[in-house]
């Protein structure tokens, strides 16, 4: 039974399940709300379930059960061209196509949904400035010639060509070296809340969703466990949210 | 002749083959680019087909190149003989690299990269087409590569069922023994091999979108490449251009794969040629492909021996009388295939026992009853027509009770030189052949009559005859024309001088008023 979202709320899981038939469940019974213009962060070790929690989103998956809502629209009812050229999505390393330039990368939404050149190519210059690289250097460049950071941006700039209401990061910043890694997630939080976009962005660090993080789910074996302000979820009592938290005090212990 | 001299004499006729190898071979890829490429994708969007699929090409490849057109020749639409069959089998052998390449590379894409594809909303053709076979383009054009140089090689062989191509001079020069002619077509393929690695290999690189710099070289790897396709494109359009005036005076006249039997073709084609027909070649075709080629309607008429046909195509057990072989067969070819058997040429090619004469000498051997004691310390070299056929080597070896150290199956040609080089101690030849004489052998007399009479002879199909009427005309002048010496001359002419036989037909022509 589908139930009325809130009017700020963009996406909605109601009860979702997903689960293979060689495997137990991936997904148990899910329900979270993701609020216009927050920076959700889901936070959990590898296998718990996060990566594939945003794949609903998108529907590279589809739930076995329950739904997830776009919206106010079920996936299932969206045409999934429709519904993806609406979402933005970013993946470790960019996931950039190695045989196409810059350019023709972050200007690929665009040229898909019937863009014409002059208007794309400007949004290209546009995305490159807004990402922090310089159009004139890096439009006609290869994705192997430039730096991991550089990937990473392109790959964000891409997300966000045709201007979608919602993106779907997965650990963006996991392959980055520390200190390109401190500097993107600082100019990503910044970017986010200038343009206003709602992002839902997946991570095993807790530093990285501290920092960006409006709310923070906390997710464990499918489920999720928690979820609060950065605030709330450093006061909490939780014992895999205490873990967490403890990683984090040693690790501050060890750099004083 | 040195090979350089060769090359002057003979270049335009080696261009020719080389003109038929190259259409030959790139018409195959062609094709199996344009079945292989989405059969390729198919096997990428359905799992469960890949298994059985790639099994059968798999096998397809596995088949001896021989016995794949050996099997295609009886076939309708797809086979018979010439460049139909050789592209069919060709084809055949390209579609393994070309689909798993295909298959291969597209699997191989990274997955980030189809789901980054897919999740920023691009339909199913759309990632096919912008990420997937551009991404896997490098992969599969190393497969056409590999197909492109398995069938240059391949292509060669097709010359055994009448497609041409440089394979025309490799078995021509086994057969005669001439080195230029194999250096001739065995070197020029194999420079189309490496010719054609080459550049497929910079194509190749120009899909390499990990390691390319800005360089030209894939530019001209792509203009090569380009001017490769459009230089086949006209050959292809040129060879296909081919006077096709299916008028009713055109014969198409074939020979079975051995000097001789070139050679009474060629008399045949002149002589028609002469009375103004239009004469289509299918020379040196290999094995039993001549009977068929003409039972199926692809060949009007070749030269046969009364004894092959009795044993070989009627089956029947050997027997000695000529008269009597002569018109069993002529009776039995005409109600069973509506073939005509012309009157006997004159002269017998029958199997030569053959030692070394010097040998014959120290030993005094007359018949090959007198050579059966000697056998056991000797080594035999047959032909693999000899070894398989009815009237060969099984109830040879019984007849007169042979027991050889050791009997190697070899090419017939060469069997020859093996005896004179002592390689061998005893071969089964051909008694007209030419080199009897030249290189001092030494015929050992069939004293229990063991081989059949084997009248020279053309075969015609009837409906031919009916059609061209100057067929029946030429075959009578031609009834005891040749003797068994002037036979095994005009063989030595073109196997021992290593003269070109259309001057040697023409000149034999004019000598007798033909």
């Amino acid at each position: 039974m589908p139930q009325e979202g809130t009017k700020d709320s963009l996406v909605q899981f109601h009860n979702v399940n997903y689960s293979l038939p060689t495997a137990a469940n991936i997904i148990s019974d899910l329900n979270l709300t993701v609020e216009r213009g927050e920076t959700l962060v889901l936070l959990g070790e590898s296998g718990c379930g996060k990566t594939t929690t945003l794949k609903l989103v998108n529907r590279l998956l589809t739930p076995s059960a329950g739904e997830v809502q776009v919206e106010g629209k079920a996936t299932t009812e969206w045409d999934p061209i429709a519904l993806r050229r609406r979402i933005g999505y970013v993946i470790q390393e960019g996931g950039l196509f190695p045989h196409f330039t810059i350019a023709r990368n972050v200007g690929l939404v665009p040229a898909l949904s019937g863009w014409d050149q002059a208007r794309t190519t400007e949004r290209v210059r546009e995305l490159l400035s807004l990402v922090g690289l310089d159009p004139g250097r890096f439009a006609e460049r290869y994705p192997r010639e430039l730096s991991g950071g550089q990937r990473q941006r392109v790959g964000v700039a891409r997300a966000l060509a045709a201007d979608p209401p919602l993106l779907l990061l997965d650990e963006p910043f996991g392959a980055l070296d520390p200190l390109t890694r401190a500097s993107l997630q600082r100019e990503f939080a910044d970017l986010t809340s200038r343009l206003g976009k709602t992002a839902i962005l997946v991570t095993h660090d807790v530093r990285e969703a501290l920092i960006l993080a409006r709310r923070i789910g906390l997710m464990h074996k499918g489920q999720l466990l928690l979820l609060e302000t950065p605030e709330r979820f450093l006061a909490s009592d939780h014992p895999q949210a205490r873990a967490y938290i403890d990683t984090l005090k040693v690790s501050d212990g060890g750099a004083q | 002749m040195s090979f350089w001299q060769f090359l002057q004499l003979n270049w335009s006729e080696l261009l020719l083959l080389v003109r038929q190898h190259v259409v030959l071979v790139f018409s195959a890829i062609l094709i199996a680019v344009i079945i292989g490429v989405p059969t390729g994708i198919l096997l990428t969007r359905h799992r469960a087909l890949r298994g059985p699929v790639l099994g059968i090409a798999n096998v397809m490849q596995t088949i001896p190149s021989l016995a794949l057109f050996g099997f295609l020749i009886p076939l309708p639409f797809i086979g018979g003989i010439g460049a139909r069959t050789a592209l069919v089998a060709l084809v055949l052998y390209s579609l393994l690299p070309i689909i798993r390449n295909t298959v291969t590379g597209i699997l191989g894409v990274e997955p980030s990269v189809r789901e980054a594809a897919v999740a920023m909303g691009m339909t199913d053709g759309q990632v096919l087409r912008q990420v997937e076979l551009p991404l896997a383009m490098g992969v599969i054009v190393t497969g056409i590569r590999v197909a492109t140089v398995i069938a240059v090689g391949v292509t060669t062989i097709a010359a055994a069922v009448g497609a041409g191509g440089l394979g025309v001079y490799i078995f021509r020069g086994l057969r005669q023994y001439d080195n230029n002619l194999l250096l001739a077509g065995a070197l020029s393929a194999a420079l189309l091999a490496l010719a054609a690695d080459f550049f497929l290999g910079l194509l190749e690189g120009q899909f390499s979108f990990e390691t390319k710099r800005g360089s030209v070289l894939p530019k001209v790897a792509l203009a090569a490449a380009v001017l490769l396709v459009v230089v086949g494109g006209i050959a292809l359009w040129r060879g296909g251009d081919a006077p096709k005036s299916a008028g009713q005076a055109r014969v198409s006249v074939g020979s079975k794969d051995f000097t001789e039997s070139a050679l009474l073709a060629e008399i045949v084609a002149q002589m028609l040629e002469a009375r103004g027909v239009s004469v289509e070649r299918r020379f040196e075709l290999g094995g039993n492909l001549p009977h068929d080629a003409m039972v199926s309607g692809t060949l009007d008429l070749y030269p046969e021996y009364t004894g092959t046909s009795y044993t070989a195509i009627l089956h029947h057990a050997p027997t000695g009388d000529p008269r009597a072989v002569y018109d069993q067969v002529k009776q039995e070819y005409a109600s069973k295939f509506n073939v005509e058997v012309s009157p006997p040429l004159g002269f017998e090619n029958t199997f030569a026992i053959l030692v070394r004469g010097e040998e014959a000498r120290r030993l005094n051997l007359k018949t090959i009853s007198d050579a059966a004691p000697h056998a056991t310390r000797w080594q035999a070299g047959f032909g693999q027509d000899f070894m398989s056929r009815a009237d060969g080597y099984p109830g040879f070896s019984k007849t007169y009770g042979l027991k050889f150290a050791e009997v190697r199956e070899m090419d017939l040609s060469l069997t020859y030189i093996a005896l004179s080089s002592r390689q061998v101690d005893l071969i089964a030849g051909n008694s007209t052949e030419g080199r009897i004489a030249t290189l001092d052998l030494f015929q050992l007399a069939d004293d229990r009559h063991y081989f059949p009479p084997y009248e020279a002879v053309y075969l015609v199909r009837q409906d031919s005859v009916t059609r061209v009427p100057a067929l029946r005309e030429v075959l009578s002048k031609l009834a005891n024309a040749i003797s068994t010496e002037e036979m095994r001359r005009l063989n030595y002419e073109i196997d021992g001088n290593k003269r070109d036989s259309k001057e040697v037909v023409r000149e034999w022509l004019s000598g007798r008023g033909l």
